[in-house]
């Protein structure tokens, strides 16, 4: 296998990472290793691997409270996200952040976000900071359609095209925000021309397919580097699961014959399919990669759950410190 | 010694700070080429260019969104609220982000912010233009609460705020902007936690701040026989909680003045704390005088009628040192 064959296995791989990850993150909750809010990335593997391979690891990204597909795709240790769901010292954020609040800012992971959209705002932050600094650095703020509602997120694009800053707006617009189909929420269901009003390109992609969501995000990380501005980029994608792990919407708004078209563009299947085709996997090697997916992440739960609890004391003295009144 | 007013010297203050770290930089509405509506800013925008003098758009959560994007990222942004009263543009930026951001990373992140607001009753604004908030702010763990109330203490507290790696919310009474005093010509900061005792008593402590100082005083000057310790806090968050206690161990007497409206605020907590801490040195029960709760009509003699002001203050004062109505 060449260098780019090697690649595309790995892309691969990653997204079979992502879409288990989710699956066996439902029982590990079931069986009470994780606690909290859990939203489940499936079905969405292509946007957030096909932005974080344009990137650079101090390139800087903003995620959601859906994080933990961006969290893998921006290389964070597995071990250590198992860890941070299940409440450790050893996880991504100490165990202090949760599923919804994955960090690692030596990776440029400026965490998820309880709070939908409002890491928009913060995301100009370290693009005005690499404008600032000239250091080059891009910065990819991950946002939903249902974000996309908030009108800080207006306010954010206005000032990111107006200093042109160094930024990907990345919408995975996913149809759902919670419990609500986009069609109840959206005027215009093409959020890309949204950029217009802002005098800054805007542009689509099928999110499901990891080919052009590369090719998508290369051309608007290219731009920002270069200095000549944001871009907003709406993948077309589809959330495969409920909102979340407590929130059972998947009854409603879900006709069959919709379902069974996403079911058909799945993002791994697409890519899995394309890359037989074209003779750089087979069959069998699916199977094997399948089984390297299935050990590293048997392992990484198997850290998160051998790992240690947060200290209380050293909480309870740090706390008294920062919160001193 | 040289002469200055508030405004002067928290402009002075930002100047000094800008030349001493070059990762200082001023972003909000007006504080550019215009230096500020109040002129705070004024002469950083031909010193130092628009990136670290940066109008902005009306777009408060946008632009404290991209402060705590910038501390996350190193830089340490000092934001202003034109009037206190539009902090709720940016409420979720302020208590879900730059609150949090520190402990939800695990610690990975400080967020060195220093947010200005101009506040402040009795200038005929009516009711979206004269709240005091900082109850609200206190409320929420992460912040540091600051309120000078006169030039000297201006200047060293914001020096202190800017080089502060936690977000402070840095309040300033616009009534007190123009009493000039004298200020050493030599560099200096002040502490943050720290009161002031601006004069030392006796029978009676009245714990203060902000535009409850000249009140108070004022007030004193009316009760020439009264022996009173007046307090001011200069912070209110980290609180100089022993200053009050060891005064109020002597006096026995505690009367607390703001603006902000009494029901659920900071002199409720003050109470609280004396009377939690300190019941067996009280000899009258502890009173708070704030403005009237009511919404701010516009109309100057009903303002007048709801703000504090030192006849209000001798009340409360002959009552505690009488038990006389």
């Amino acid at each position: 296998m060449g260098k780019k064959e090697l690649q595309c296995r790995q892309n691969l791989k990653t997204m079979m990472i992502m879409r288990e990850f989710e699956r066996v993150i439902k029982d590990l909750a079931n069986e009470g290793f994780v606690d909290g809010a859990v939203h489940c990335y499936t079905g969405e593997e292509a946007c957030a691997l096909g932005v974080c391979l344009n990137l650079n690891d101090d390139d800087y990204v903003f995620s959601t409270h859906r994080g933990h597909g961006h969290a893998i795709a921006k290389g964070l240790d597995l071990k250590k996200i198992f860890a941070e769901l299940m409440g450790k010292a050893s996880g991504v954020s100490n165990g202090y952040g949760g599923s919804m609040h994955l960090f690692n800012p030596k990776l440029g992971f400026m965490g998820g976000n309880g709070i939908v959209g409002g890491g928009v705002p913060v995301s100009i932050g370290t693009a005005y900071a690499s404008k600032y600094l000239n250091d080059g650095k891009v910065t990819v703020c991950f946002f939903s359609e249902g974000a996309s509602n908030e009108g800080w997120c207006h306010e954010a694009m206005n000032m990111a095209s107006l200093w042109k800053l160094p930024i990907i707006f990345a919408c995975e617009n996913n149809l759902f925000a919670a419990t609500t189909p986009s069609y109840k929420t959206l005027a215009n269901p093409d959020i890309y021309e949204r950029a217009k009003a802002y005098d800054m390109v805007g542009v689509k992609c099928d999110g499901n397919d990891l080919d052009d969501c590369i090719k998508t995000v290369k051309k608007a990380v290219d731009r920002a580097r270069k200095g000549e501005g944001p871009t907003l980029i709406e993948f077309k994608t589809y959330r495969v699961e409920g909102h979340c792990r407590v929130i059972r919407d998947l009854e409603i708004f879900r006709p069959k014959d919709v379902v069974q078209w996403w079911a058909d563009h799945d993002p791994i299947k697409v890519y899995s399919e394309r890359l037989i085709e074209k003779g750089i996997i087979t069959e069998d090697e699916l199977k094997v990669i399948a089984a390297e997916v299935d050990s590293e992440i048997n392992e990484a739960i198997q850290f998160g759950k051998d790992a240690p609890l947060p200290d209380k004391e050293e909480f309870l003295k740090k706390i008294s410190e920062r919160y001193a009144i | 010694m040289r002469k200055l007013h508030m405004l002067d010297a928290v402009n002075a203050a930002i100047h000094e700070e800008m030349a001493r770290d070059d990762k200082v930089f001023v972003i909000a509405e007006d504080v550019g080429e215009y230096g500020g509506v109040w002129n705070a800013t004024r002469g950083l925008y031909e010193k130092y260019g628009a990136i670290r003098a940066m109008d902005t758009p009306i777009s408060e959560a946008g632009f404290t969104g991209l402060c705590v994007g910038a501390a996350m990222a190193g830089l340490r942004p000092v934001t202003e609220i034109m009037y206190m009263d539009f902090i709720t543009a940016c409420m979720d930026q302020l208590v879900n982000q730059a609150a949090k951001a520190d402990l939800m990373s695990g610690w990975q992140m400080e967020l060195p912010i220093t947010l200005r607001a101009q506040y402040g009753s009795g200038s005929r604004e009516a009711a979206q233009h004269s709240q005091s908030l900082e109850g609200w702010f206190c409320q929420i763990p992460g912040f540091k609460v600051i309120i000078p109330s006169n030039a000297y203490d201006a200047m060293g507290l914001l020096k202190s705020a800017i080089r502060d790696n936690t977000p402070c919310i840095f309040m300033e009474n616009r009534n007190l902007y123009y009493d000039v005093i004298e200020l050493p010509d030599e560099e200096y900061t002040i502490p943050l936690g720290e009161a002031k005792i601006k004069q030392e008593g006796n029978d009676l402590t009245i714990v203060t701040y902000g535009m409850g100082v000249p009140v108070c005083e004022e007030a004193i000057k009316k009760m020439p026989n009264a022996s009173v310790e007046l307090i001011d806090l200069r912070t209110i968050v980290p609180l100089d909680f022993d200053a009050v206690l060891n005064s109020v161990k002597k006096t026995g007497r505690l009367l607390v003045v703001h603006e902000a409206t009494g029901a659920f605020s900071v002199g409720s907590e003050i109470v609280r704390r004396v009377v939690e801490n300190g019941f067996d040195y009280l000899d009258a029960e502890p009173l708070v005088y704030g403005n009237l709760r009511t919404a701010m009509p516009f109309a100057g003699n009903l303002e007048d009628a709801v703000i504090i002001n030192p006849d209000g203050v001798v009340e409360k004062m002959k009552y505690l040192l009488t038990g006389i109505c």
